[in-house]
């Protein structure tokens, strides 16, 4: 049974000191119902997870009590991913005729700091300053532009696009476009990537309704088809955040994995793919997820990004809202702002940042800690 | 006042020569650092513990350019805060290692080059000496 996302709700993200991460989730909730045309009491199942903001689930204590089966996820910066999978597959089995996707967080400002034995790691890592994100992206990257003849120009390139990509996006976080002078004399964070090239830990919800695809003209004129939805785990040899040591022999990425899954599964390939939001942790992500995801080859992403390809008017747009560098990242909701974005493009909905040329096929990817990455293709 | 390092199994200690410990799984002889007794690769439980050398060379660096949040343990705040690289060192053994490097310059640190095992006094200890932690410096080839 094919499956449709009739209603899309997004609260904005960025800081809502008012709001706590929960209440940002029910804004989101009642947003997506009254796109889909549809009662919180017609929802049969709903999943979701946060980070920092209190289990998904509570969000029976903001709609109302409805009895509905609601599964709280958790996995890391690809919670939405996940959770979006867990709500296709239930609607896909035709077990319900619904679903809610649901993600909301409210992080505190500053980099995350993980403890180690979250990750089954001890004490020592994290006492001696080995336990930061911002570390493996600098170091992956690092090796990547070695690898692959890539220059601070495309790092650089990245960011500019995002902010200006943010700059039109009204509901974004970071509005303000930066030159790419600014980025440049940004502060070094880890080498080489500077403050303006990373996200920041942030608030902010997104809710999906889900129904199968043969019902979806009963909730809208505008249905958008999630044609595959991919969640893979890292393989033995990935090189991952949080690892003390890795194999000299390495394997594909998650992404790698996952994204071959989501093409099979929706029977196309990524000349037929239109427009695609690409984790962007920080600049460096989004250049390796590009050839990751197969929309180029590994080293030509220099040239790409030179020639402005996927920039909202270029042959392939990349993250047109702006990405997690101008919306930051509340991490249970960042996978499915990306899939809120390409509904909106898919519908025609995207106002000043809206892509040229009617486009009818998008794709999300979603990473996260230590190792997941999630996949949707879309189409209208 | 006795030193001590931060976690048993990391290096041996005390040496003259210290040299990081990894562990080898005997059924698909992977390397692992630290060790661990089930292997990641083949899921086996029979590793022991060998010596990974002193010497090896740098895969991919950083440098960290802001204090952490705990649980990094310093007594230094953000305004005496001193950056410190951190690198994956490939050892011959067969494993890439993550470490501190005592170099924060990123104009000394490139991709292949040979880095040399060093044991540091870290952070205090309960027994009013020091953990002794690893980390690896720039080896000078003349």
């Amino acid at each position: 049974m094919d499956v449709a996302i009739v209603g899309i709700g997004l609260h904005p993200f960025g800081r809502t000191p008012s709001m706590s991460g929960l209440q940002q989730g029910a804004a989101a909730t009642r947003a997506a119902l009254a796109d889909a045309g549809v009662d919180w009491s017609d929802i049969e199942c709903g999943y979701g997870g946060s980070q920092d903001a209190g289990n998904a689930d509570a969000i029976v204590n903001e709609m109302g009590l409805s009895g509905l089966q609601f599964t709280h996820i958790f996995n890391g910066c690809a919670t939405g991913g996940s959770s979006l999978h867990a709500a296709y597959t239930a609607v896909k089995s035709g077990e319900y005729r619904n679903a809610l996707v649901l993600g909301f967080d409210k992080h505190a400002p500053g980099a995350f700091n993980a403890s180690p034995a979250d990750w089954g790691i001890d004490d020592w890592y994290g006492e001696i300053g080995l336990m930061l994100t911002t570390q493996y992206f600098g170091m992956k990257i690092q090796r990547y532009m070695h690898d692959h003849n890539i220059s601070e120009k495309a790092l650089v390139a990245v960011a500019e696009k995002a902010f200006h990509n943010g700059s039109i996006n009204p509901t974004a976080w970071r509005r303000q476009a930066l030159s790419s002078e600014d980025i440049m004399a940004s502060t070094m964070i880890s080498h080489p990537l500077r403050k303006y090239m990373f996200c920041s830990p942030a608030e902010g919800a997104v809710a999906l309704i889900l129904c199968s695809a043969t019902e979806a003209k009963r909730y809208t004129t505008q249905p958008i088809f999630l044609n595959a939805a991919a969640v893979r785990t890292r393989h033995y040899g990935s090189f991952e955040v949080f690892s003390p040591s890795q194999p000299i022999k390495q394997a594909d990425s998650p992404t790698v994995i996952a994204s071959q899954a989501a093409y099979q599964q929706a029977g196309i390939g990524p000349a037929d793919i239109d427009i695609a939001q690409l984790q962007d942790t920080e600049s460096g992500a989004e250049i390796i997820h590009m050839a990751e995801n197969g929309f180029c080859e590994h080293g030509e992403q220099e040239q790409w990004l030179r020639a402005g390809h996927t920039q909202i008017g270029g042959k392939f747009p990349v993250n047109t809202d702006g990405g997690c560098l101008a919306n930051g990242e509340p991490v249970g909701a960042s996978g499915l702002r990306q899939v809120h974005e390409i509904c909106v493009q898919l519908r025609q909905q995207g106002g000043a940042r809206q892509v040229p040329g009617n486009p009818e096929t998008g794709y999300t990817h979603v990473y996260g800690a230590p190792g997941i990455s999630g996949v949707t293709i879309l189409s209208r | 006042m006795s030193d001590s390092p931060i976690h048993a199994n990391l290096f041996t200690w005390p040496a003259e020569h210290p040299s990081l410990l990894g562990g080898l799984c005997g059924h698909c002889g992977e390397v692992s650092f630290p060790a661990q007794s089930s292997c990641r690769h083949c899921s086996g439980t029979g590793s022991s513990v060998i010596e990974l050398g002193d010497r090896g060379t740098l895969w991919s660096w950083t440098v960290q350019n802001f204090l952490p949040k705990p649980p990094y343990v310093t007594d230094q705040t953000a305004a005496t805060f001193k950056p410190y690289g951190v690198g994956y060192v490939e050892m011959p053994a067969g494993v890439r290692v993550e470490s501190r490097l005592l170099t924060s310059d990123p104009k000394k640190l490139h991709i292949g080059m040979p880095m040399q095992l060093v044991i540091e006094r870290f952070s205090r200890n309960d027994q009013g000496g020091h953990n002794l932690s690893f980390a690896f410096d720039c080896l000078e080839v003349n």
